[in-house]
Formats: C-alpha cells, sequence, structure tokens
C-alpha cells in the first residue's frame, strides 16, 4: 500500500515537471501580509506565463525570511522592514535591493476608544494616551516588520511596555493578533491591507491613521550569488525585473479597489499610482 | 547540521544559565498540559473502564468513536474551542478565550480519547475469561471491574503517559484558543512557533529539546513507577 | 435425587456455523455431570451460560426451582464457583487469590482466615501461601484455582476443562484428587471435557455435545455402549460401525445382516425391521478365535477374517482383520492373548463377538458422516 502511495506521489510530481524544458523554480521568502492579502496570488501567475518559471512562495515573518535569506535557503526576499534589512545589504548577503511598493500601518482598537487615541495629534501621542490609559495592547511580538515597528513608535513615544501589565505579545501572525485585540477589547498596530481584509469578522475600528510614521514600505532584493553559489541568478533577477516594470507596478496600484474600494499597495513607480493614499506620505 | 549543532548548545546553555523566560515557558507547559493530563485521564479512564466492561448498548460504535478520537485532528479541536469562546460564541460570556483554562479545555478534549483508547486496549487485553473468572467467584459488576483495573494498573499508567504526550506536544490547538500570550498562554511548542517565525532556529531548537526533555523526564517518572507496578511480587 | 439446575430452551447463535441450542437440561443434587464433545462443540459456552456468565439470546434458568435473570444474577452466582481452562491467577499472592470469593461475599476475616488454611492444606498449598500467585507451575496453578472454588463451599461447581494445560502425570493425579474431593463431600458438578477417559473418570451421567447440542445424555455404560448417532458413536470409541439390515426384532434384541453375518445384537428403540441400521461393535468388544467357535456359546455372534495388521499399544495390541465379505475391523487384544495365539499378519481368525457387546442404532443426526469401518 505504501509502495503503491509513493508511487502515485512520484507519478504526480513527474507530470508536474514534465515541461519541455524545465527551469529551477525560485524561492520567494515574503512577509504573511503580501500573501495574505491575496498581492502575489493576484501577480505571479502572470510571471510564471511569461517566464516559463514556477515561483514557490515561502510566506514566514520577516525575521525568518531575512534569516533564510542569509543563509541562502530563499532566491528572493520580499520584506517591509528597512532597519533589518540594512545589515544584509552592508554585508553583501543580498543584491540588487530595490525598493517596490508601499501602504500604511494604522492604529485599531475598540469602537468606544478607552484611551481617547481619535484625539492624538500624531502618533507618538496615540501611542502615549495608550500608555497613560492603561489599555490594553496586543503587540504582534514576533520580531516581524509591523513588530519592529511598533517598538519603534513607543521608543519614539518614550515608552518601555516591556512587562506592562496592559501590554500583551502575541507571537503570531497578524491575522491571529487582530483576533486577539478584539476578543480582548485591545489596541494593536496592524498593516491597513490584513485589516481591511478582515474587517468584517472584527470589533474594532481604525482609531489612528496618516501619520508618515506609519508609512509601511517593501523592498525586494536577490541573494548574493557570490555568497550562496546554488540560487537561481537567472530567475531572481527575472523576478525583481517583473516587480519592478511598469505593467506589474499598475498591477499593484490597482489591486484591491474591486474589494476595498481603495488600494492596498501603493507602487514605488510614481506615475502609475491612480489613487493617492488619504494621508500624502 | 549546523544549526542543529547551535540548538542544541544553546539548549544548554538556556538551561544551565537558569533563563527565566525559558524556565517560566517550561513551568507553565508542566502547569497547563499537566492540568489537562489529570483531567483527561479523571474523563477517559472511566470512560475506558465504562466501555469495556459497562452495559454499552451499541459497545462497537463507541470503540470505533474513541479510536477515531485518538486520532482528533488538533487543529479542528482548537476550531471548535474558539469557536464557543469567542465572545460571539454560545460561551463568550465566560470570558475564557486566550487564557491558559481555554488550553486546557482543548488539551482535555483532544488527550481524553487517548487515554479511554490506551485503557480500553489494555483492559481487553486482560480478556474476557478474567472477567468471567471473577463473575463466576461472586465478584458484584462493581467488584470484578475494581480487580480488573488493578490488574491493568501497567494500562493505567501507559493511558496517563499516552494523555500527556498528547496534550504537551500539540500545538495547532492551544495557538488557536491560548493566543501564545507572552508570559500567559505561552506554551514550550507556541514557542517554538514563534522562534522559527522570527529566525531565530537555533533558540527554536533550543525550546524543541527542552521539550522533548520535559516529556522524557514525566515519561520516564512514569516508567518508573509502571515498572514498579508491573512486577508481580508487589 | 432433587432437580438442583434445570434450563429450558436455551438459545445462542455464536459466530457463524453453530448455535448453542439446549431445549433441556437438568443437574441433580449431588452428581456430577460431565460435557463431553470436541473442540468448538459449545461446551465452554453452554457452561457460560449455565453459571450465569453469558446471557443466552433466548431460554430459562431455575436453580432450586427459582428463576434466574440472566442479567441480575449475585445471588445466583454467589451459590456457584467457577473454575476455567487456564487459572486466570490475579496479581498478589496465593492466600489472596484463595481468599478473593470470600471477600466478594463480605465474609468476616476470623471465618476468612480459617477456611483459606483449611483449604490451603487440603490441596497441598500451605507452603506456598505468601508465594505471588503468578509465579507457579501450571500444576500449583491449578490447584490455586481450585482451592479459590472450592474455599466457597459452592452449592454447585463449574469445571470448564481444569487440567487441559497439564502434562499427563500431573493431570492424573489432580483428576483423581479432585474426584476424591468431590465425592467426599457429595458435591454438585458439572465438568466440561474434550477427553473421553478424563469425563469418565469423574461422571456420574454424561452429557454429549456436539455443534451446540447435546446429542445424547446418559450414565457412562450407556454412552460407551449405547452411542445415538455416528458421531458419538465416534466420539466414545466405538470404531468400528458397519451398515446393517434388521430382519427382526424382539424387545430389546435385534437381528441383523452385517457384512454376511448374521447377528444378534441390543438394539436402539427406534430400530425397526426392514429399515436401515447400523451395527457398532467397541474395539474391546471383539475376541479372535484360531478354530470356529461351537454353537451354543454365549457368543453366537462370529465372522470368518483374515489378519491385515497388528500395531502393539503398550500393553495391548491393535488387530486389523477383514472379514470374508470385505469388512475391515479393529479389534483390541491384550499383548499376552496375542502371543498366545501366535497372531500373525495374513493369518486366518475368526471373529466373536457377544450380542450384550453389539448395538445397533438407527442414522441419526450425524448420518451424514460417513460411515466408520464401512466395507471396502
Amino acid at each position: 500500500m505504501r509502495r503503491l502511495w509513493f508511487l502515485l506521489l512520484a507519478l504526480v510530481l513527474v507530470g508536474c515537471t514534465a515541461g519541455q524544458k524545465p527551469k529551477p523554480p525560485i524561492i520567494l521568502a515574503t512577509t504573511t501580509s503580501t500573501y495574505d492579502s491575496g498581492l502575489l496570488d493576484a501577480l505571479l501567475p502572470e510571471f510564471e506565463r511569461e517566464t516559463g518559471y514556477k515561483v514557490k512562495v515561502v510566506a514566514v515573518g520577516t525575521g525568518q525570511a531575512l534569516r533564510m535569506g542569509r543563509e541562502g535557503n530563499a532566491d528572493v526576499l520580499l520584506t517591509h522592514a528597512p532597519e533589518a534589512e540594512k545589515p544584509l545589504v552592508e554585508e553583501g548577503w543580498v543584491v540588487d535591493y530595490q525598493y517596490v511598493m508601499y501602504n500604511d500601518f494604522v492604529l485599531v482598537g475598540p469602537e468606544d476608544d478607552p484611551a481617547d487615541v481619535r484625539q492624538a495629534k500624531d502618533v507618538v501621542e496615540a501611542m502615549q494616551r495608550i500608555a497613560r490609559a492603561g489599555a490594553p495592547f496586543v503587540s504582534r511580538g514576533d520580531d516581524s516588520g509591523t513588530h519592529k515597528r511598533e517598538r519603534a513608535l513607543w521608543k519614539a513615544a518614550g515608552i518601555d511596555p516591556q512587562g506592562q501589565p496592559w501590554y500583551m505579545e502575541s507571537g503570531q501572525g497578524m491575522g491571529a493578533t487582530l483576533r486577539i485585540a478584539s476578543e480582548k477589547d485591545a489596541y494593536t498596530l496592524t498593516d491597513r491591507g490584513t485589516y481591511l481584509a478582515l474587517q468584517d469578522t472584527l470589533n474594532l475600528v481604525i482609531l489612528f491613521e496618516g501619520d508618515p510614521r506609519l508609512r509601511n514600505i517593501y523592498h525586494i532584493m536577490r541573494v548574493n550569488p557570490e555568497k550562496w553559489p546554488h540560487v537561481n541568478v537567472e530567475g531572481s533577477r527575472a523576478l525583481v525585473a517583473f516587480f519592478l516594470k511598469p505593467e506589474t507596478q499598475q498591477r499593484i496600484a490597482t489591486f484591491g479597489v474591486d474589494r476595498f474600494g481603495r488600494p492596498l499597495f501603493y507602487p514605488a513607480l510614481e506615475q502609475v499610482r491612480e489613487v493617492e493614499p488619504s494621508p500624502s506620505p | 547540521m549546523e544549526t542543529l549543532w547551535r540548538g542544541l548548545v544553546e539548549a544548554l546553555y538556556l538551561l544551565l544559565s537558569l533563563d527565566p523566560t525559558v524556565w517560566r515557558i517550561a513551568l507553565r507547559t508542566l502547569a497547563i498540559s499537566g492540568s489537562a493530563t489529570v483531567l483527561s485521564a479523571l474523563l477517559g479512564i472511566p470512560l475506558g473502564i465504562w466501555l469495556v466492561l459497562g452495559r454499552v448498548p451499541a459497545r462497537r460504535f463507541w470503540l470505533t468513536l474513541t479510536h477515531t478520537g485518538m486520532a482528533l485532528p488538533p487543529v479542528v479541536v482548537g476550531l471548535m474551542v474558539a469557536l464557543l469562546l469567542w465572545r460571539t460564541g454560545p460561551l463568550g460570556f465566560l470570558e475564557w478565550i486566550y487564557t491558559p483554562t481555554a488550553m486546557v479545555i482543548a488539551q482535555t478534549i483532544l488527550a481524553t480519547p487517548m487515554v479511554a483508547g490506551v485503557m480500553v486496549s489494555g483492559l481487553q487485553a486482560l480478556g474476557q475469561e478474567a472477567r468471567w473468572q471473577l463473575l463466576g467467584l461472586g465478584a458484584s459488576g462493581f467488584q470484578a471491574a475494581w480487580v480488573l483495573v488493578q490488574q491493568a494498573r501497567g494500562a493505567l499508567l501507559a493511558a496517563v503517559m499516552a494523555g500527556f504526550g498528547t496534550a504537551v506536544s500539540e500545538v495547532g490547538a492551544s495557538l488557536m484558543v491560548g493566543g501564545n500570550l507572552k508570559g500567559y498562554t505561552r506554551v514550550l511548542t507556541t514557542a517554538v512557533v514563534l522562534e522559527t517565525r522570527r529566525g531565530n532556529f537555533a533558540r527554536a531548537l533550543a525550546l524543541g529539546f527542552i521539550l522533548l526533555g520535559l516529556a522524557f523526564w514525566v515519561n520516564a517518572m512514569l516508567t518508573v513507577l509502571q515498572q514498579r507496578e508491573a512486577d508481580p511480587d508487589s | 435425587m432433587s432437580v438442583l439446575l434445570e434450563a429450558r430452551g436455551l438459545w445462542l447463535p455464536r459466530g457463524r456455523h453453530w448455535t448453542l441450542n439446549v431445549p433441556h437440561l437438568q443437574v441433580q443434587e449431588g452428581e456430577i455431570l460431565t460435557l463431553l464433545g470436541p473442540n468448538g462443540a459449545g461446551k465452554s459456552t453452554l457452561v457460560a451460560v449455565l453459571a450465569g456468565l453469558l446471557p443466552p439470546r433466548r431460554g430459562e434458568l431455575r436453580f432450586r426451582g427459582r428463576v434466574v435473570d440472566f442479567r441480575r444474577n449475585l445471588d445466583y452466582r454467589r451459590r456457584i464457583a467457577v473454575v476455567l481452562q487456564r487459572p486466570v491467577l490475579f496479581r498478589g499472592t496465593v492466600w489472596a487469590n484463595v481468599e478473593m470469593g470470600l471477600r466478594f461475599r463480605g465474609v468476616p476475616p476470623a471465618v476468612r482466615r480459617e477456611k483459606v488454611q483449611r483449604w490451603l492444606q487440603r490441596l497441598g498449598l500451605g507452603e506456598l501461601a505468601q508465594r505471588p500467585a503468578r509465579r507457579l507451575s501450571g500444576g500449583q496453578a491449578q490447584r490455586v484455582a481450585l482451592a479459590r472454588a472450592l474455599v466457597l463451599d459452592p452449592d454447585l461447581l463449574f469445571l470448564d476443562e481444569p487440567f487441559q494445560a497439564l502434562d499427563a502425570p500431573t493431570r492424573r493425579d489432580l483428576l483423581l484428587e479432585l474426584r476424591d474431593l468431590l465425592q467426599a463431600e457429595g458435591r454438585t458438578a458439572v465438568y466440561v471435557t474434550h477427553d473421553l477417559t478424563e469425563g469418565l473418570a469423574l461422571a456420574h451421567r454424561v452429557a454429549v455435545m456436539v455443534e451446540g447440542r447435546i446429542r445424547q445424555i446418559g450414565p457412562p455404560e450407556a454412552i460407551l455402549y449405547r452411542p445415538v448417532d455416528l458421531q458419538v458413536a465416534r466420539l466414545v470409541g466405538m470404531e468400528n460401525v458397519l451398515p446393517c439390515r434388521v430382519q427382526a426384532k424382539e424387545r430389546q434384541l435385534a437381528f441383523v445382516e452385517a457384512c454376511g453375518c448374521r447377528c444378534t445384537a441390543l438394539a436402539a428403540e427406534d430400530v425397526t425391521p426392514g429399515a436401515p441400521a447400523y451395527l457398532g461393535l467397541r474395539p474391546e468388544a471383539l475376541m479372535l478365535t484360531l478354530e470356529e467357535p461351537q454353537a451354543g456359546t454365549s457368543a453366537r455372534n462370529r465372522f470368518p477374517a483374515r489378519v491385515r495388521r497388528i500395531w502393539p499399544q503398550g500393553a495391548l495390541m491393535r488387530v486389523q482383520v477383514q472379514t470374508e465379505s470385505g469388512c475391515t475391523l479393529w479389534a483390541s487384544v491384550t499383548y499376552l492373548a496375542a502371543q498366545e495365539l501366535g497372531l500373525d499378519e495374513g493369518q486366518r481368525v475368526w471373529v466373536v463377538f457377544k450380542a450384550s457387546a453389539a448395538w445397533v442404532f438407527r442414522e441419526g443426526e450425524g448420518s451424514r458422516l460417513s460411515a466408520v469401518g464401512s466395507p471396502q
């Protein structure tokens, strides 16, 4: 019986790779937000059709994605933590570091807003209000791009939330963290895309948005073949080029408009932006 | 290979340096999974005894159900418990979601069929003969069950061990109903998931080794007990 | 003698091939009833039903005239005791095992101590009282199982092949001991076995079971010499069964023709002239002589035959002879007798038997099996 299964599996595998000239697959390590929002599903089939490459998306936390790049376990990275990306570029682990797109973070929380975050002038004050009111706040706590940004904001606000009774760390992805915040009547920092996608099932509303410090910048980069000779050089070059070409940038600019009435991501290429983000960056 | 080695070294370091976070996670794991084990033993052992020795209508059906329960997927249990405990759910008013209580409930649901199933096998191994012999010596149903359970003490401990193994190694349900909240509902398995997501593979592995060590330690204690019980002289 | 246990209409399907079906069975006060039958005949199932351990699908059980409930029968089960094929000993000492049934009944410790002590002594287990029960030899273990049952002073004792797993000498010793114990106290017992010798050693009455049914029940001599059908005949060692035609019948005697011989034999009640029947002869009932016996001797029945094979079996010789009409018969003669006759293969002999040792019976339920020792 087991042998039969192996045979079947082998057949399926053979069937999948039985193209005319099989090209080596490209491993793209990226954050959960790009994958969960559906953006990659909207873009990658086009790329695969055009070039014949197969892209294997590994959607993980930014920390893990960058680690995969450093250890040569991926060909291309698409992440949103410039501070954490910098050492990789400087130490030469990645090359071809390119600005692809951005979106923004928003502060969400319970409708009644016990910390009066709505009244805040800027995001720093908003964070201070939460801390002062001792209102529950759920942090990702997973070294993801979102978590890194949140920590930077606390730092700017002059607050160390670690160990505070109102401060919780979920250690999970954005979706699970939003769910926990919703159940616990807590505030949290989220990327707009994930929030919009889950909005219907949450008891959370956007309480603060639009501060330039809430901008969420995505970069794409190739793993340096000089460090890791086994990377798929041709494929990764093609993939980076694909993300930067005007047609793709155009698609990014329109992705999600039909569902949410506004785009989830804004392309780096300014001339293709159809809608300006509500707060001018 | 290198990551594995570093994981081992880091595990030793974390343990020997008495890293308070790690110790607290380990102790919390023991507390939550231990509670779930005790609860599942309290439910599963009588259930197993009843399934074998009781007057059970459609016994074969219930036995099959128990054996299916031994393969319950944790994420399904997690989802069902979460749906019940979410504030929008029927038991939302208890405010148990994302608390250790919720984790104990989910792990108990997973471990109970395991405990009952192992108990069933242990009692069935004694055979119809032993039961008939007791009844044929004038034992009441209760007296016969009491002697048989004493005879199956080995199985009883094996059942508890299986229950603990299920509870402590499960991650899907704990993550869904516990929320992996730092210092509150974070246990070894969910911490392993988190550290992996963070890219701290060595630390993840270190936590994994600690989990293995914990499971080994608990099972070793139970095995010592079982060996003592298995001695026919006692 | 009064009826201790009475079963009516017991019916319980077991597996695909047979069903326990016992319309009527009585156990008399003070008797030892042996259930004899091949493996898988349903003996153990019948005992489990009679002991109140296994409820039948249909049927009724009465103990001293009172109906026994098949589900709530603790009172009944505390009047009986059961010893199974394998001595199921429980964890703990020999003493604890023997004491078990008394504890179930809530007997006070002092009485318990006295009784256990007494029965351990009677079964020669005194030395072993504090030994772990699971470390005994097979014979010792079965002694413990017997003591455990007898200490309860049961009104009715069920013994389900208790000695099957033991070696032959141990088995013989225990069997003798058991007989003495049971007879000394006039105890009532149902004893199950597939071994003819063992079954007859104890029995006042024997019930022969085949495929879930009791085919014949009666005293040992009836079972041995007057089986009701072919299967029972085979089970009780009636090796020579010849098809015959009944020519006449006079009270208990039938005049039949079998293998060219006109014989006189005892006959079953349902045997009628003209109908086909069987003539059954036990090997020990056949005598061999070299000279033709004189008419007028008590042995009126005789075949001229030739010795085909001689097969020594200890102090007995099994001799296969072929009659002139072509039938094959087995005879058992003592080694000495064979020597005195100077028996040799190919020799001509006369096979002689008494009418009282020959049995004519009709085709019974088992007649679909081919006849034993049929003409070749």
